[in-house]
């Protein structure tokens, strides 16, 4: 099975952006568009943050969400201010196939537990920030508040998987945006303590990035602006590797 | 023809509607006995645990409906994922008997290699066993989006149209008379699904 390839798009409202280490946000058009044309490309699934919701502590927009999942003939993932079971039986029904948990790890981690136990394990992404502080020193990030979260980053991370999260995508804020490449130490020291699927995010800047975060151990690969710009410039183009040349990419 | 999606609030019918529709069917969906006894073709997404997958069909008064418009009128019934599961006898992952039409049971993967993980989440390919209209005119390069803990093993081989490989050889396409099952979504795996979806709709009687 060929490792997955992720378009991780952010949300603000009905706007898709893309953010520089979670800041300094760009408009890059509409997303209904953008899944269309990921359709065209048969990508292997998409990942939508909203990345308002969890802060201005408001409800997923359930109706925007139902229009992208009607667009959508490849797997959609939304993470964006669920709080509670009933909204994500909500997403389960307006299409939406997995839901991400990151706040809830922080709020209200039994969430984890309750979602995994009602819809199944491969259902409930848990979404992990990391965000290099004081001396070099990687911790847990909760975006929502923006701030760092004391304890160790390895022990939140299986925290995630004991409460039964069916994957996690570790995303590095420092690397969001910049294009240097994944936070591959992480991921070669995380990947292997755990039984479910990591999904490597923040970072990419080109091709050969992906097949560097599988190599280090992660089951897919996620990225927002190496599949939303083009060239130095950061030309907006939504954009991804045809299904031949990601087997190259990946070989 | 009258196709209905059965919609238990157990899964994303949604995307199962919309790619219907993209073929040119009509399409409506419905938990109700009386709509699903009119039915002429049934279309059956399911995710989520088993147990709550039986409880509902039990609450909506489908199990009986259903199962009398599958075995006595033989309408043709396409299960997805834990739709697929929910035609079998019993799984492990529940204490409640399944719908039974199938001779199947559902397990659990207990993968000893720590590097195949649980569930088994993302595309992959099908070998194809029996021949089945359902994988008409399918390309050989065809992969499907899989996205399960618990696969389907058939008593009776000769129910079996294809296996995937993940940790052991499991069933992910099932065919007995007018019922199918498949694993894999075909509503999330862009035109090979369209295709399996198109083929029930046009080929299985």
């Amino acid at each position: 099975m060929r490792a997955r390839v992720i378009p991780t798009l952010l949300l603000q409202g009905k706007r898709l952006i893309k953010t520089r280490k979670f800041a300094a946000p760009v408009y890059i058009g509409d997303p209904i568009n953008a899944v269309k044309l990921y359709n065209d490309k048969e990508v292997d699934e998409l990942v939508f943050f909203d990345v308002e919701k969890s802060v201005k502590r408001e409800e997923p927009d359930y109706a925007f969400i139902e229009q992208l999942c009607s667009e959508a003939f490849m797997p959609i993932c939304y993470g964006g201010g669920v709080k509670t079971v009933a909204q994500m039986r909500r997403l389960f029904n307006l299409g939406v196939e997995k839901v991400s948990l990151s706040s809830a790890l922080f709020e209200n981690p039994e969430l984890v537990r309750e979602a995994s136990d009602t819809f199944g394990a491969q259902s409930v992404v848990t979404t992990i920030h990391t965000k290099t502080g004081f001396f070099k020193k990687n911790s847990i990030y909760n975006v929502a508040r923006r701030q760092s979260v004391p304890g160790n980053v390895i022990d939140f991370i299986k925290t995630a998987e004991r409460l039964g999260a069916g994957e996690i995508i570790l995303y590095s804020v420092d690397r969001d945006g910049e294009m240097m490449g994944y936070d591959l130490d992480t991921i070669r020291t995380v990947a292997p303590q755990l039984n479910i699927p990591l999904i490597g995010c923040g970072g990419a800047g080109e091709w050969g990035d992906l097949k560097s975060v599988i190599d280090a151990g992660a089951a897919a690969a996620a990225a927002g602006s190496l599949f939303v710009f083009k060239g130095p410039l950061r030309g907006i183009l939504i954009n991804f590797p045809t299904q031949n040349e990601l087997r190259v990419i990946l070989q | 023809m009258t196709l209905v999606v059965l919609d238990l609030k157990i899964a994303n019918v949604g995307s199962v509607v919309n790619m219907v529709r993209r073929i040119g069917a009509e399409v409506t969906a419905s938990a109700d006995p009386h709509v699903v006894g009119q039915a002429t073709k049934i279309i059956f997404p399911g995710v989520g645990s088993y147990d709550h997958g039986v409880q509902e069909l039990h609450s909506s008064g489908l199990f009986e409906a259903l199962s009398r418009r599958v075995l006595v009128d033989k309408v043709p019934i396409l299960g997805i994922c834990l739709g697929m599961q929910l035609f079998t006898r019993r799984s492990e992952e529940g204490q409640l008997d399944g719908l039974g039409w199938v001779d199947a049971d559902v397990r659990r993967f207990k993968p000893q290699n720590s590097t195949i993980k649980v569930p088994h989440m993302g595309w992959d390919y099908v070998a194809l066993g029996k021949s089945s209209p359902l994988f008409y005119d399918m390309s050989d390069d065809a992969r499907f989006y899989f996205v399960h803990s618990y696969y389907v093993t058939c008593a009776d081989e000769s129910d079996v149209i294809a296996r995937t490989h993940y940790d052991i050889d499991f069933v992910s396409a099932f065919q007995k008379d007018n019922i199918c099952g498949v694993q894999f979504h075909p509503e999330k795996s862009h035109r090979y699904g369209k295709q399996i979806l198109q083929n029930f709709i046009e080929r299985v009687a």
